[in-house]
């Protein structure tokens, strides 16, 4: 108990050495558990992803459509419950800085295979009686100012043209990872506008969603599908949707990669900087602990102060950048969630927080515990006075 | 004197050599012959600095008796401390052996010397050298972690050593609260807490004042005189020397033996 006392006292015998600190080790806990939220917040959409759902698309690539023709053909085939299709629309909502993801489906078959996405009775009615209509999630809808009933007009890049929707239905997430920032209109609408001003484009689809009966059925069903198609005009290739969103993601690996590197250095940098503190504050009191090796007291209890102290301020440090990422985290998800939809500190993001904390107080207290170990008595008493 | 029976040690008669009965229940009779508490054989220290092998003390040999206050004297370098180290423990010898009651510490291991200082030896500094978190009390009862005793005991063991000092009203002050002399109190009795078989002393009035100097030598006495405590003193000062019963001097290493070394 005396020990704990006394490792507890010296933590913050320098008040302002330890205040300092502390506060780095919070700043640095706070980044990295920001960035950690970022790399989670890059992963939600993989995170998400339901095993029993299956993307088919364009075996050569994403951006080649194909024929709405193969709804009824896959349809038919075993284990496979529900279809749906759509398409990436790509528009804009005034000014190209107001992103947000923006897709046309098939509503009545979309929303059997995304139950997640929660509409009330009236909204799903009113939704699939108008064929201008459009849902949104609730976060885009409160970004813009969106009510019911609103007509919101958006530019089209890839299909040219000023788009008109009215406002249908506002969607909730099941639970808090769901996207809310979406905006989804009928395929038709944009199919019969395609059949009039170009009618090439229309009839196409930008990929298939197959919800499967049973998620082991998965692999079989891909198989079936692409098997399918194999020697047409448009092969394709349909995998599970945790594999497709990971497709997206290993497009931006580098950037992602580069983020892990920054967060392993703030703690590498902080790691340092505790160092530091903890070889000054063993050098003032390796007196202090060469009077208690006189008493008796041995290397272990040395070690038990030194490591003890290192662990009162790394720990106290990382409990207040804890508490502080929370807020941080959704002023930084607010401000960004045109690009993170989803930005919540994770468990295991707090988890990551403490083990990092520990690391930092370990490696701080190494070298100045084995200093102060080592050191003689006789030595140690000489330099005090 | 009740309450400081712990710092009496229970002595049992001992033979040492015919005719010479030193200890008894009742506690020390000074006025018989002493077995030596400390025997000195041929002790040769040298302190390596860098290439530079410093040769400090030179085949030392002498005894201290059982309820003996030695001061050792010397000039600054002259291996005074060095030697107080050796005697405590708390530095090893190149050669020669240091016996203290039935223990040559000579052969002990690091672990086992550690353990030999918590039970045998009480130690005080020239800079008092208290831990600056702990308060008074928690200072003199530090030693006493590595007891037996429960934490109730103790505390009564330190509050009754404080009070031996006459510190009973400062047991709840931090160091820095206190005077230098106050200050030197509270280490006497974190020296003595423990009933320890010798006190050693490093110039433990070389910071004081000279009235708090005479308080601290006084009690210092007190405890030889008194409770039959073996003191070995190092010091410059003629004045705390005269407080021994025995002053050895130390020059350049080697022990003179004079006079002075004879019991006052």
């Amino acid at each position: 108990m005396m020990l704990l006392k006394i490792l507890f006292r010296n933590a913050f015998h320098n008040k302002l050495r330890s205040g300092l600190t502390i506060l780095g080790i919070t700043v640095a806990i706070l980044a990295f558990g920001l960035l950690r939220t970022v790399i989670s917040a890059w992963y939600s959409g993989v995170e998400a992803a339901s095993a029993s759902r299956l993307i088919t698309r364009n075996a050569i690539s994403i951006i080649f459509p194909l024929p709405i023709a193969y709804n009824e053909k896959i349809r038919q085939i075993e284990g496979v419950k529900h279809v749906s299709y759509g398409n990436w629309f790509g528009g804009i909502y005034i000014d190209e800085k107001n992103f947000f993801p923006n897709f046309c489906v098939e509503p009545k078959t979309y929303m059997a295979i995304y139950p997640e996405f929660v509409l009330t009775p009236q909204e799903t009615k009113a939704f699939l009686a108008d064929r201008k209509g459009f849902v949104a999630g609730r976060k885009l809808a409160t970004r813009y100012g969106w009510k019911i009933g609103d007509t919101v007009t958006l530019k089209g890049t890839i299909f040219p043209g000023n788009w008109d929707f009215v406002l249908r239905g506002v969607y909730r997430g099941r639970d808090e990872t769901i996207d809310e920032t979406q905006f989804l209109f009928h395929w038709d609408y944009l199919n019969e506008t395609m059949k009039k001003v170009s009618p090439r484009r229309a009839d196409q689809v930008g990929f298939y969603m197959i919800a499967v009966a049973r998620p082991d059925l998965s692999p079989d069903v891909a198989l079936a599908v692409d098997r399918t198609f194999k020697n047409s005009l448009a092969e394709t290739l349909t995998e599970t949707e945790k594999a497709f969103n990971q497709g997206f993601i290993a497009m931006s690996g580098a950037i992602v990669t580069a983020i892990q590197m920054v967060s392993f250095v703030v703690i590498l940098i902080i790691m340092a900087v505790v160092a530091n503190t903890m070889a000054m504050t063993t050098r003032e009191r390796i007196g202090d602990y060469a009077i208690m090796k006189t008493m008796g007291f041995g290397g272990g209890a040395i070690a038990f102060m030194i490591f003890g102290e290192s662990l009162v301020i790394a720990l106290t440090g990382c409990i207040v950048g804890m508490v502080l990422t929370f807020p941080a985290a959704a002023a930084f998800g607010h401000s960004l969630s045109t690009y993170f939809p989803i930005f919540l500190v994770s468990d295991e993001t707090l988890w990551l927080d403490l083990l990092a904390a520990l690391l930092i107080a370990v490696c701080a207290a190494l070298i100045p515990t084995r200093h102060a170990i080592r050191v003689g008595i006789a030595d140690g008493l000489r330099r005090i006075g | 004197m009740t309450s400081l029976s712990f710092l009496k040690r229970t002595f049992v008669v001992v033979t040492w050599e015919p005719n010479q009965i030193v200890l008894s229940a009742e506690g020390v009779d000074l006025a018989e012959p002493k077995r030596p508490i400390v025997e000195i054989r041929n002790i040769f220290k040298s302190y390596h600095r860098e290439n530079l092998v410093v040769p400090v003390l030179h085949d030392i040999t002498f005894d201290i008796a059982d309820g003996e206050f030695l001061a050792l004297m010397g000039p600054s370098g002259s291996g005074k401390t060095t030697l107080l180290n050796l005697l405590a423990g708390i530095d090893k010898a190149d050669s020669g052996m240091i016996r203290v009651g039935d223990v040559d510490i000579t052969t002990l291991s690091e672990t086992e010397l550690a353990h030999w200082r918590a039970n045998n030896v009480g130690f005080i500094f020239q800079f008092y050298n208290l831990i600056p978190v702990l308060r008074a009390v928690e200072n003199v009862e530090l030693p006493l972690h590595l007891t037996a005793l429960s934490r109730r005991e103790r505390r009564e063991h330190a509050e009754t050593a404080l009070r031996m000092v006459n510190l009973d009203h400062r047991m709840d002050h931090y160091p820095k609260e206190m005077s230098g002399g106050e200050q030197q109190r509270v280490a006497i009795a974190r020296a003595i807490v423990t009933d320890p078989t010798i006190l050693v002393a490093d110039e433990p009035t070389g910071d004081l004042d000279r009235a708090s100097a005479g308080e601290i030598l006084a009690m210092m006495q007190s405890l030889n005189d008194d409770m039959g405590k073996t003191i070995i003193m190092v010091t410059h000062d003629p004045r705390a020397a005269e407080r021994a019963k025995v002053i050895r001097h130390l020059d350049k290493g080697f022990m003179n033996h004079d006079a002075s070394q004879d019991p006052l």
